[in-house]
């Protein structure tokens, strides 16, 4: 009860005017960058003006209290909002430097280089381990058979599912545990052979042993891909990141290399954040 | 906290002294619903009883097979009818069902805008519209047009019974599929056509075709538009566009005959008819129950109660 007494904090300082240009100490490649993206549901705002950026072939997480808007504005990434009616994005989401929200480029197209794994593991539920590897694949033209069983093992075995499923992949998906559905929803959203890799709290359906796997294929994938992981874990953030960005009510308060934003917070409220004294 | 220990208790005398009467509540409540469904399943038990008892008397192979005897006399049989109920379910499905199907995934997938919300309430209109009705309608623009009964026109009017019912279950069942199931494949980079044809529909194969075996179960029952249509006749199919014979017809004809003998063969033709419409029943769900057949199915659940 103590830490939720104190009333929750107004933001006095707003965005650090040197975000985003000093979070990086060296020169790095920016495989994405969003630039004021802002989110509307309707008349409200979820995600204010954001600007962040992404380097490649490392971990960044965003981490908030609920209904701080990480989870609207990772969605932005790979232009889920398509599919929510009421929503509206603005500001520009760079992808290499295709802009994703320019008017001329195919969503669908694109969508193929973000891949995406969601809160809860959300296996097809009448397709085979199998076939829910390939389903990015098979339904998007590849046919090849000797293809698709490279992808299949290839993919299985970077989200470290591959040695407890590879003796029945044609099992149906639904008859996995929790844990093994999530890495298989991971190895579904790898087989595209996607850049980017977007986690929406992958682990938070799940127990300590199946987290730490989960944790353990992201520090593998992130020799090969730029991930963005949204996590109500902190200490998970700490484990898996290289840079973390803090957002709170719906602004990116702040962001950079992880060690530093926990043990050397420059905010007033990400310090309380990260101490645990309120979200 | 300003519960006190002695209200705790206060409270957890009061759930006490409750408890029997909770109980007993419980109780009269299920044997309510219990005799509910009883009073619910007596019609539909007695029909059955009764069909069963006096048709099966009439039930032969010659009855089964042959063309109906001189009116009276108690020989012949129903096969043309049999043989017409079966066409005219077959070509119903293959104009309804499709219309139905797309109509149902226009209904659910694109279905959030004004012209949808109209479609949808002409839709639930049209299921309640009385089938005579939709037999007059074929009447006037097939029969009186083309000068003469036909089986066409007789699929059409079945066909518009069944649609709306194939439209709405359609609909409804491919809203129950969550949403995070269509995520997923945009996420992947489908189009959007794909996501709903091969990984909706897949989540909601059952719910659809329950709606269209409720949709077959019903048409293959309707006589009123059938009158209007196809006609009767007591000879097998000879073509579409000439008239032809229907159980649900010749239960009418037989039954209205003042002989014994034909009302005995009416209560065998409505038995025949239950059977067949249990039997598509049936089959469909078994075919699509499991897709590789019942043995894959049995070991399938055998692994499933093992965990």
């Amino acid at each position: 009860m103590t830490a939720l007494s104190v009333s929750p904090p107004k933001i006095t300082n707003s965005i650090d005017s040197e975000i985003p240009s000093s979070v990086f100490n060296e020169e790095k490649k920016f495989k994405m960058i969003a630039e004021n993206v802002s989110v509307y549901y309707g008349n409200t705002m979820g995600v204010k003006n954001v600007t962040m950026k992404f380097p490649e072939k490392s971990v960044t997480a965003l981490i908030g209290p609920s209904g701080c808007g990480k989870t609207t504005f990772l969605r932005c990434l790979n232009r889920m909002h398509d599919m929510t009616k009421n929503a509206k994005v603005e500001g520009k989401v760079m992808l290499d430097d295709i802009d994703l929200y320019d008017k001329s480029i195919d969503p669908i197209y694109h969508r193929r280089k973000v891949g995406m794994v969601f809160q809860k593991p959300n296996p097809f539920p009448t397709m085979s381990i199998y076939d829910n590897v390939v389903a990015g694949l098979k339904l998007n033209g590849v046919k090849d058979k000797r293809i698709l069983d490279e992808i299949v093992e290839d993919s299985l075995k970077m989200a470290y599912l591959w040695d407890e499923v590879k003796n029945d992949l044609k099992k149906s998906a639904i008859e996995l545990s929790g844990g093994q559905q999530q890495r298989l929803c991971i190895a579904r959203a790898l087989a595209i052979q996607p850049e980017v890799l977007l986690m929406d709290e992958p682990a938070s359906a799940l127990d300590p042993i199946a987290t730490q796997k989960i944790e353990e294929t992201i520090m593998e994938l992130k020799k090969e891909y730029t991930i963005i992981i949204v996590t109500h874990n902190m200490q998970q953030a700490v484990r898996v990141s290289d840079y973390t960005g803090f957002m709170y009510l719906g602004e990116l308060i702040e962001f950079r290399e992880t060690k530093k934003l926990f043990t050397d917070p420059k905010n007033e409220l990400t310090a309380k954040y990260v101490q645990g004294h309120f979200g | 906290m300003s519960t006190t220990n002695e209200k705790r208790q206060e409270y957890r005398a009061l759930f006490k002294n409750n408890v029997k009467k909770r109980l007993l509540v419980d109780k009269i409540v299920h044997i309510i619903i219990f005799a509910f469904v009883i009073i619910a399943i007596i019609p539909l038990g007695s029909i059955l009883v009764e069909v069963f008892k006096n048709g099966i008397t009439a039930i032969s192979y010659e009855f089964l097979t042959a063309t109906p005897g001189s009116i009276g006399s108690g020989d012949g049989g129903i096969g043309p009818a049999i043989q017409g109920t079966l066409i005219i379910i077959g070509l119903a499905s293959l104009i309804g069902v499709p219309i139905g199907v797309m109509s149902g995934i226009f209904l659910s997938e694109y279905g959030d805008n004004r012209l949808a919300r109209n479609v949808r309430f002409f839709n639930d209109v049209f299921m309640e519209f009385p089938s005579i009705v939709l037999g007059i309608f074929a009447f006037l623009v097939i029969v009186l047009i083309l000068g003469h009964f036909s089986v066409w026109a007789g699929a059409f009017a079945l066909a518009l019974i069944m649609f709306p019912i194939v439209a709405r279950t359609t609909e409804e069942s491919l809203k129950m599929v969550p949403i995070t199931y269509r995520e997923a494949g945009t996420a992947l980079g489908l189009k959007k056509w794909v996501i709903t044809f091969r990984i909706v529909i897949s989540a909601a194969k059952s719910g659809m075709i329950t709606g269209i075996l409720l949709s077959v179960s019903r048409i293959g029952g309707e006589t009123a538009p059938l009158i209007m249509t196809i006609l009767g006749s007591s000879q097998f199919f000879s073509g579409l566009d000439v008239p032809m014979d229907a159980l649900p017809l010749r239960i009418w004809r037989l039954s209205l005959l003042p002989y014994e003998s034909s009302q005995l063969q009416g209560w065998g033709a409505a038995l025949v008819l239950i059977f067949i419409i249990i039997g598509i029943n049936m089959a469909i769900r078994y075919h699509f129950a499991n897709g590789n057949g019942i043995i894959t199915r049995l070991i399938k659940q055998g692994v499933r109660t093992k965990r």
